[in-house]
């Protein structure tokens, strides 16, 4: 991938003003930063949540969304882009992900991070287990999520 | 008769179900993803279950894989539940 465009899968948390700082500096051309960022909450589908472990298949995980980016490329003019996602054990209010998307003009920037988000989303070899106060669970795939990846075709 | 072996993986839940992460199989000759869900399937058990579900998907050497992709030798091989991430 060109080094404008970056995937990374870590444990360590992330922060999203150096980030878009990092990204924005040495290029005058970006007019435009579009940012999105996923947060473990204390509750899902009504039972809380103590903590999450997130499971990743390495190797393919960076290698599928590394796809997801370069397709996000050829849809629409960006500058740089970078996705972050965490892995390990994370708890409520921690951050996930991050997607972050430069262009001169703030319509590719808004939606290439959408169709991200939404294509890692349903794509993105992860898996999440929580720990709830009845013990652990595996979460289960949303179709809202297959909808909204499917929402992007001919579009 | 030269024999080919591939390196099999399982995640998450499936992994569970198993009770392995990885292993090895020795296959005779090329074969497909579909006749080695067929392969695992029939040990029974626990495997009989988890590989009669469709949801399970399948990946070779990183990339997605339908049942009638092909599978060589010293292929990686990993199988997985829908995925949920971000």
């Amino acid at each position: 991938m060109h080094p404008r465009f970056q995937v990374r899968v870590q444990p360590e948390c992330f922060d999203l003003g150096e980030e878009c700082d990092r990204l924005r500096r040495h290029d005058a051309s970006i007019g435009a930063i579009a940012s999105f960022v996923g947060v473990v909450r204390d509750i899902n589908d009504e039972v809380g949540v103590d903590s999450l472990e997130l499971e990743h298949y390495p190797g393919m995980t960076e290698k599928v969304i590394e796809g997801i980016v370069e397709e996000a490329r050829t849809r629409w003019s960006l500058n740089s882009a970078l996705v972050i996602h965490r892995v390990g054990r994370l708890g409520p209010t921690d951050p996930i992900v991050l997607v972050i998307c430069t262009s001169a003009h703030r319509a590719p920037a808004f939606e290439s991070c959408a169709f991200i988000m939404d294509f890692l989303k349903t794509k993105a070899p992860f898996w999440k287990k929580e720990s709830t106060p009845d013990g652990e669970r595996w979460v289960e795939a949303r179709e809202s999520d297959a909808n909204a990846a499917r929402g992007w075709q001919g579009r | 008769m030269p024999h080919m072996s591939v390196t099999l993986r399982y995640f998450a839940s499936l992994r569970e179900q198993l009770g392995t992460d990885t292993e090895s199989l020795n296959l005779s000759s090329e074969t497909t993803v579909g006749a080695i869900r067929e392969q695992l399937s029939a040990r029974g058990g626990v495997w009989a279950i988890a590989f009669s579900s469709e949801r399970i998907l399948s990946s070779v050497n990183h990339q997605m894989a339908g049942p009638d992709v092909l599978v060589s030798a010293d292929d990686e091989v990993a199988f997985f539940p829908p995925v949920t991430g971000g």
